[in-house]
């Protein structure tokens, strides 16, 4: 990859955000260890001012979901080897920090839609993963009947409004949402998540300038992992700096550290409350990096050994681990117990998606018309 | 005569029309360094380089747009969709431009460029990646529309297209890539657009058959053989120009016709064979013309459901029992 730019951080008051830190680097294959401790420690020293600002309870909250989230994704490598899954399946593994602080920042009755790596997102807006599983599996038992699959993760319950497979169709879908609470005239926000790769689509442009525009209670989320599929921002986005896209349409916005759950979880805090208490949007470009493949039939060979290793070495659940730990937060018993919750909810999720029944074949042919 | 995939016919297609003229050019999504989402394009970026095989952002209203601009200055372009659902975000370009340019200039503009593809259904990818839309693109006036099922099918019919000086919607089954087949050596073997072939020869019933659908009902016609029931199978190849000619010619040696298709039934390609066949050939019809489609529902996820939603060896063998009165 090019080096870029150091992206400015936000137009609206940047200099008084810490959350708008951002960490951007060149990837190459001879990549300074030296530099790498440094750029590490100087992260875990601003996670660590974060800590003290959040109370124990959500820091365990966070980290519960992170785990539970890698180790759902694990179970589900699992489990499409064993051809319990089929079809198109993305894992999230590596970007957890952002659906989980992001989200973290919302109520339960805000509104959350992203594109079709979205088990994460599932799940930490509150789907069961039972739910998710058995809809993975094709399952009746799943959270969309077995119909949708990996992809098309739905969930009126928790207002989870889905997982879209067409890149950048559900950034209008968001805006639309966002509009529809404008016009009932609750407080309610959407968290519109998508690639950095659906930028480039004019569905993301169209929205940005309507919902400034119409002053629409939406807070975008660019999840910048730096690939759609095997094609590196570099090679697809002449202008890579997806936060500064806001100024085209006069939008707010921010460059967000993903690998660091609490950055992320303030940078929407931010934008939610500029959206509940305004109706304003914000954009926010999250950089993050996906550990595994573009999807499960990926084998990846576009980047290189040392690429991945270095972003692994910045494994946010690892950072906030040892953050954890060393402020004396949790200690490893508290860490074992954790792993020990989450094993047995993944579990128990696979076994939900084994027992339950395959869809009965009449259910081919409901849910065409709202009105049979 | 080689043996080779539908995936290898079409690389050597698109290698061979890449030599022959330098205005051909072929661009999409990870077309070049990824060698294709399903290695159609394989090795032809180190072949031909990046200014003439050139990976796109995720566009498609935008590249296939660029496309049609560039055939209105004298290029070939070849544009791939990753998959034909995405296309559906590159209507407007594809219809409102490509299709019409050169009537509306009052025949000043032609646009000679080729979108290309995998569509239809793969293995449990659902409702948004599973659609059979040929029955769109071939409603318009202004396209062509071609459907290849055998490898060698596949690699004549797609060098014709890129010689063509109209845009063609040439779509492959994702399904169908890694079958094989013998596909002649010829070094200038090409395949007209706009003639069906008979895939099978039979006297007792016709099965029209595109894409997906072919191998199905070639099986079906085996299956129907041991019943004592001979089937004629017939490829279109192109759907528009359709040829309706070798399809009505079959209709009046065996009177009794099936048309399956992997797409839904409602305003689809079997609809419109059939009211050719009921306008041109009513009185030679011993039955009622009978329809096989897709299930008419957007392609759910559970791969029991997925499996009832795809014309079956089983259901073909079926229409045409009904339509031979033997059931
Ligand atoms: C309109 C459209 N074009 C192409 C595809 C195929 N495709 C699926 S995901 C993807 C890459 C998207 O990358 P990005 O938006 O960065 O999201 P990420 O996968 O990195 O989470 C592509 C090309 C698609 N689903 N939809
Ligand atoms: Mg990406």
């Amino acid at each position: 990859m090019s080096k870029q730019a150091a992206p400015t951080k936000s137009r609206v008051k940047a200099e008084e955000q810490p959350g708008a830190a951002a960490a951007v680097e060149e990837v190459t294959d001879h990549i300074d260890p030296a530099q790498l401790d440094e750029e590490h420690a100087k992260q875990k020293e601003e996670q660590k001012n974060r800590i003290e600002a959040v109370d124990r309870e959500t820091l365990l909250k966070l980290l519960y979901q992170m785990i539970l989230i890698r180790r759902f994704e694990e179970k589900c490598a699992e489990s499409y080897s064993l051809g319990k899954i089929g079809g198109f399946c993305h894992l999230y593994i590596g970007q957890e920090a952002v659906a989980v602080g992001a989200i973290s920042a919302i109520r339960q009755d805000d509104y959350v839609i992203t594109s079709y790596r979205e088990h994460g997102h599932a799940i930490a807006k509150g789907v069961s993963a039972d739910e998710v599983m058995a809809e993975l599996y094709g399952k009746s038992g799943g959270c969309s009947s077995g119909k949708g699959g990996s992809m098309h993760l739905f969930d009126a319950d928790v207002n989870f409004m889905g997982g879209h497979g067409i890149v950048g169709g559900q950034i209008p879908l968001g805006t639309g949402i966002a509009f529809g609470s404008k016009y009932k005239g609750t407080d309610q926000v959407t968290l519109c998540f998508f690639g950095e790769a659906a930028v480039n689509q004019g569905a993301f442009h169209e929205s940005l300038n309507m919902a400034q525009l119409w002053k629409l209670p939406c807070i975008y989320i660019c999840e910048n992992n730096q690939y759609g599929m095997g094609t590196s921002l570099d090679r697809a986005m002449s202008l890579q700096d997806v936060s500064q896209k806001a100024c085209a349409y006069e939008l707010s916005s921010e460059f967000v550290d993903g690998m660091d759950v609490l950055a992320v979880r303030e940078a929407v805090q931010r934008g939610v409350e500029r959206a509940r208490k305004d109706y304003l949007p914000t954009l926010l470009e999250i950089r993050t990096y996906r550990f595994m493949g573009h999807s499960m039939s990926d084998p990846g060979n576009y980047r290189t050994r040392a690429e991945i290793e270095k972003y692994q070495q910045r494994d946010p659940i690892k950072l906030f681990t040892a953050s954890l730990l060393e402020n004396g937060v949790i200690d490893q018993a508290a860490l074992d117990e954790i792993e020990g919750r989450v094993r047995e909810e993944v579990e128990h999720s696979a076994r939900f998606a084994d027992e339950s029944p395959l869809p009965d074949p009449k259910e081919l042919y409901t849910h065409i018309y709202a009105d049979e | 005569m080689a043996m080779m995939t539908m995936r290898e016919a079409l690389n050597q297609a698109l290698r061979e029309e890449l030599e022959r003229d330098e205005n051909v050019f072929l661009m999409g999504e990870e077309v070049a360094a990824y060698q294709g989402a399903y290695k159609v394009t394989k090795g032809l970026l180190d072949e031909f380089g990046d200014k003439r095989v050139i990976d796109t952002p995720i566009t498609e209203l935008g590249f296939a747009g660029l496309g049609v601009g560039a055939a209105m200055v004298g290029l070939r372009p070849i544009i791939e969709f990753m998959t034909f659902n995405f296309s559906i975000l590159a209507t407007d370009q594809i219809i409102n431009s490509a299709a019409k340019m050169l009537y509306m200039s009052g025949g000043q503009f032609k646009i000679p460029i080729v979108f290309r593809g995998p569509g239809g259904s793969a293995y449990q990818v659902s409702s948004q990646h599973s659609q059979a839309i040929e029955s769109w693109y071939a409603y318009f006036p202004g396209l062509k529309v071609v459907m290849p099922s055998t490898p060698a099918d596949a690699k004549g019919l797609l060098k014709s297209a890129i010689r063509d000086d109209n845009p063609v919607v040439f779509i492959e089954q994702e399904r169908m890539y890694g079958n094989k087949g013998e596909v002649p050596d010829e070094a200038d073997f090409t395949i007209p657009l706009g003639v069906a072939d008979v895939k099978r020869e039979g006297k007792d019933a016709t099965i029209v058959a595109r894409s997906l659908m072919v191998p199905v009902a070639l099986k079906a016609a085996e299956e129907l053989e041991k019943q004592g029931v001979s089937c004629e199978v017939i490829d279109p190849r192109t759907i528009r120009p359709l040829d309706v000619e070798t399809i009505i010619s079959s209709v009046k040696k065996t009177n009794r016709v099936v048309i399956a298709e992997e797409s839904h039934p409602f305003c689809g390609v079997a609809a419109e064979i059939s009211a050719e066949i009921n306008e041109r050939a009513f009185d030679y019809l011993d039955a009622p013309v009978r329809r096989v489609s897709g299930a008419d529902v957007p392609m759910p996820y559970a791969k029991n459901l997925e499996d009832l939603a795809i014309p079956s060896v089983e259901q073909v063998v079926k229409a045409v029992r009904e339509v031979a009165y033997l059931d």
